[in-house]
């Protein structure tokens, strides 16, 4: 074998490479966490709690016990104990208490799944019940608001409030100003794969097959909380059917699966989420209650740029999203200020969903754009152009790439912008108000440290690539192959990929946007060092493991990825039926390694937003405390026949400011703005501004 | 193909419930065999019961579509069936589609399309497409159908329309509409050529 020099003359990355594990998909035969081949398994199910607060005083579990094929009932009384409750969400059956309907309380593990089914809802459970709160209903977005508190930091670790200059002096010198209050709804993930953990403990040692983001994230939280050393753990996950950030951490079933598998050493219990158990402890999008002012002059440039946001947490743990982030460095103003505030309530804990902060965050802000373009007399995509800030408002550092303006530009001509009609409610076609807006895109350019790769070189000419990544529909199996072909001077017939094994050497969460750029950036560094070690004719067995190399200067530069989206809507006139007949995005991203891939991930993200304007919404019962439209019958998302025609473009570019590959980062920034786009072109269409999501029929009548 | 005998084992051990009955099928050409409990679903006798995992459960209610097989030749979702009342049907999934070491023409089609993300959806809008495109050519209208007594002519809304039964959380439909649609338009053209050979499998 002899490894060509790098860069190759013919480089993979940019080919429009078919996916390597596409044959497997579309056979069903790559095996995800549930159907990985395990012998003898026992099946589980969990019992929930049925109130949203209070104590489990009373346990019966006999009936569950005596039916036949039962082999195991899990409770606080009898579950082993956790070696670390640092984490409350993964001190499973340890305590009596219920912080929220639908917790996890109990487990049953038997023969089969209809058995263990059946015995959950045998096992008897007596509640003290303490009055709950479960409704995000901020009626004030004011920091100082009682009912609301501040937490230390923001997800994951920006500061909670920022004020730059006045914002009320800047409000106040306003030629043209704004202040909207905006909300989002509670949004869960969903993906279609449920979350699923199968687990093995045999002489000491768990073996766990997960439906994971992260196997190295899961094995570590396990070890911590089971008090295992980590080389006793082991997680893998070669294919996951789809996380959009709820597989991003573990959650408590993984805890309560392996807590089943130690006690019954030597069998598989098998788990897998039923979809309505995904809407109480796999993790979601907390609702935001927003408000945004906007102030600008007489030129439209602003003046004041003010967002208040607040979200709900759990009594459990916290999470507090990062909704007003955005507002720090999109647009240039002397005087901005963000704050951030949190109700905690006895719900679920919310967790990660695709651009955490950015979407819900820029769904408000670009609709609060729109306003001002509206109330100033001024294109939105100008006013947008406009108040395109030279460096980064937030830090002062220069731009790596900023090229919002060319994303809006070129989507304006491609969408066939020039000469719209800027008043609303003109335009009746057939008994439909047809409307056209726009909104922009964000989402900074992340890479995570601490990820290592291994290259091998094996008997038959091929070198095995190894790292514990996850391909969770990204296409990170294609993409990281396309990247180490290139790195190792061979064809990417000539790349054997391992990802998705805790064996591997260490990988970051497929998450943030992250994970073709820091883990191809991984592979990068490996390859130097096992050139360097082995040289160009390496002999089989020859093996390197390393990181990545530094970036020179990687952070004295504000790297960000933008994007401008356009959607058409058309409103019904008589029934208030919205739809959207064409949706435009053209995004700035850095380069893009394989466009077939990448094309599926903007126009996946741009639907998922889609779905996020038009239908999801899950419906608290104030009274009980869970999701009442928990399934995929109510719980509507985007269908086939809303896609209509979507189309997502980008700019040809390289960014040398934070890896070799000269990437950023794809899978969110398609969700980002997308929503805002719809309610702006529905605004232009019917006249009606929609400011609390989902713009649904009933808001036009 | 897989060896199966460990999961069959699971189900010949002293039973879990009292209900328990044979149930027959043919299952990607190969004849199966298997004690199901009354209320375990076809797709749980698959998936559990055979281990046959190509039709995935995204939902168990009939929802979602991702457990979508071709029951005795028709798209029919896996979840919604309970085993013993399709005792003696002939299942096909997903894979068992290909020939000869081949795909299916549905399969490369989406493959070629990029219609698919996680994959999860996928082996469920394949056995879907098949049965979209022998349901077109054989004449059955849709929704979106305007003229119901003429020959269907399969066009993105009809596309869309028909296959909105299967979601796709990853929002691959821009995919597999295209690929749809290009195996709508290579049987219309091979029945042109053939009209013997009709337009659908
Ligand atoms: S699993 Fe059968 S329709 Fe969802
Ligand atoms: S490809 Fe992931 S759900 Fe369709």
């Amino acid at each position: 074998m002899t490894l060509q020099a790098d860069p190759p003359s013919s480089p993979a990355i940019g080919a429009d490479l078919e996916r390597l594990d596409g044959a497997l998909k579309v056979t069903g035969t790559a095996p995800y966490a549930y159907e990985q081949p395990v012998e003898d398994p026992v099946f589980l199910q969990v019992v929930q709690s049925t109130i949203a607060r209070g104590r489990i005083t009373a346990v019966d579990t006999a009936e569950a016990e005596a039916l036949p094929g039962v082999l195991l009932v899990l409770t606080h009384e009898n579950a082993r104990r956790v070696a670390s409750t640092d984490d409350l969400e993964f001190a499973v059956l340890q305590e009596p208490d219920v912080a929220y309907r639908g917790q996890v309380v109990g487990a049953v593990v038997a023969e089969d799944a209809e058995t263990a089914r059946q015995a959950a809802a045998l096992v008897r459970l007596t509640y003290d019940e303490q009055p709950h709160r479960v409704i995000l209903d901020a009626t004030s977005t004011h920091p100082d608001s009682p009912d609301l508190y501040k937490p230390a930091a923001v997800n994951p670790s920006f500061e909670t409030d920022t004020e730059q200059g006045d914002v009320e002096a800047g409000l106040a010198g306003a030629a043209t100003w704004v202040d909207v209050r905006l909300s989002t709804a509670w949004l869960n993930n969903n993906p279609l794969e449920p979350h699923t953990t199968v687990a093995r403990s045999h002489g000491g040692a768990l073996t766990v097959h997960d439906s994971t983001q992260g196997v190295h994230t899961v094995k570590g939280t396990l070890a911590t909380v089971l008090g295992l050393p980590g080389e006793q753990v082991r997680v893998l996950s070669p294919y996951v059917g789809g996380g959009f950030g709820s597989k991003g951490n573990p959650h408590p079933h993984e805890v309560v699966v392996c807590l089943a598998a130690l006690a019954l050493p030597g069998r598989w219990v098998k788990y897998a989420a039923t979809r309505q158990q995904m809407f109480a402890f796999t993790g979601y999008r907390t609702p935001t209650v927003q408000r945004v002012r906007l102030g600008a002059d007489a030129d439209g440039h602003l003046v004041a740029v003010s967002h208040d946001a607040v979200s709900q947490t759990a009594t459990v743990k916290e999470f507090a999203e990062q909704t007003a982030v955005v507002s720090r460095l999109m647009y240039g103003s002397p005087n901005i200020r963000t704050t951030h505030r949190l109700a905690v309530i006895d719900v679920p804990i919310p967790s990660w969903m695709r651009a955490p902060g950015e979407c819900p965050g820029m769904f408000g802000l670009e609709v609060a754009m729109d306003e001002l373009a509206v109330a100033a007399g001024l294109d939105p995509v100008e006013l947008r152009v406009r108040n395109d800030p030279p460096v980064d408002p937030e830090t002062g550092k220069p731009w790596g790439q900023r090229h919002l303006v060319e994303c809006l530009r070129e989507g304006a001509e491609r969408f066939g912008w020039a000469g719209r009609d800027p008043r609303p409610r003109q335009r009746l076609v057939d008994g439909w108000w047809v409307g056209t807006g726009v909104a922009s895109s964000v989402y900074p350019a992340m890479s995570m440290p601490g990820n290592e790769a291994r290259i091998t070189a094996l008997d038959d000419g091929c070198l095995e690539v190894g790292i514990g990544a996850a391909d969770i529909g990204t296409g990170a199996w294609t993409a990281l192959s396309q990247i180490a072909a290139d790195a190792l001077g061979v064809g990417v017939e000539r790349i054997r990929l391992r990802i998705g094994d805790s064996d591997l050497p260490n990988a970051s969460v497929a998450g943030g946007s992250s994970g073709t750029s820091s883990w191809g950036a991984a592979i990068v560094g490996a390859a130097g060092a096992f050139r360097v070690q082995h040289g160009a004719r390496p002999a089989p067995g020859a093996s390197t493991t390393a990181g990545m190399l530094d970036v020179p200067g990687a952070d004295d530069v504000a790297q960000y990825s933008f994007g401008a989206q356009f959607a058409e809507v058309r409103v019904h006139a008589d029934t208030g039926e919205v739809r959207v007949p064409r949706l435009l995005g053209v995004f700035s991203v850095g380069r893009i390694v394989n466009p077939r891939t990448a094309r599926s991930q903007f126009l996946g993200a741009m639907t998922m937003g889609m779905s996020m304007a038009l239908h999801e919404q899950s419906v608290v019962d104030p009274r009980f405390g869970h999701v009442v439209n928990h399934d995929l019958a109510e719980y509507h998302i985007t269908a086939n026949a809303d896609v209509v025609d979507l189309q997502a473009h980008w700019l040809d570019e390289r960014d040398a400011h934070r890896n070799p590959m000269g990437t950023r980062g794809i899978g969110e920034i398609g969700i980002v703005g997308t929503a805002a786009a719809v309610v702006n072109a529905a605004h232009h269409a019917t006249g009606v501004r929609v400011r609390d999501l989902p713009v649904t029929a009933d808001k036009f009548l | 193909m897989e060896d199966t005998t460990t999961r069959e084992a699971a189900w010949t051990r002293p039973p879990g419930g009292p209900h328990r009955q044979t149930v027959r099928l043919r299952v990607d050409g190969r004849d199966r065999t298997l004690e199901a409990d009354t209320r375990t679903s076809l797709l749980d006798a698959l998936r559990d019961g055979l281990g046959v995992m190509s039709p995935k459960k995204g939902c168990d209610h009939g929802q979602c579509g991702a457990c979508t097989v071709l029951l005795d030749g028709s798209r029919s979702l896996a979840c919604l069936s309970l085993a013993v009342a399709v005792d003696g049907s002939e299942v096909t999934t997903a894979a068992g589609l290909p020939t000869d070491g081949h795909l299916h023409p549905v399969q490369q089609a989406f493959l070629d399309a990029d219609g698919l993300q996680c994959g999860y959806c996928t082996p469920g809008q394949v056995c879907s497409a098949i049965g979209v495109l022998a349901e077109a050519a054989a004449g059955h209208p849709s929704h979106v159908t305007a003229d119901l007594d003429a020959d269907v002519v399969l066009d993105a809304a009809e596309v869309s329309e028909r296959m909105s039964g299967n979601l796709c959380r990853c929002g691959a439909y821009v995919g597999i509409t295209e690929a749809v649609l290009r195996c709508a338009s290579d049987a219309a053209a091979s029945a042109a050529s053939d009209p013997a050979a009709g337009g659908a499998r």
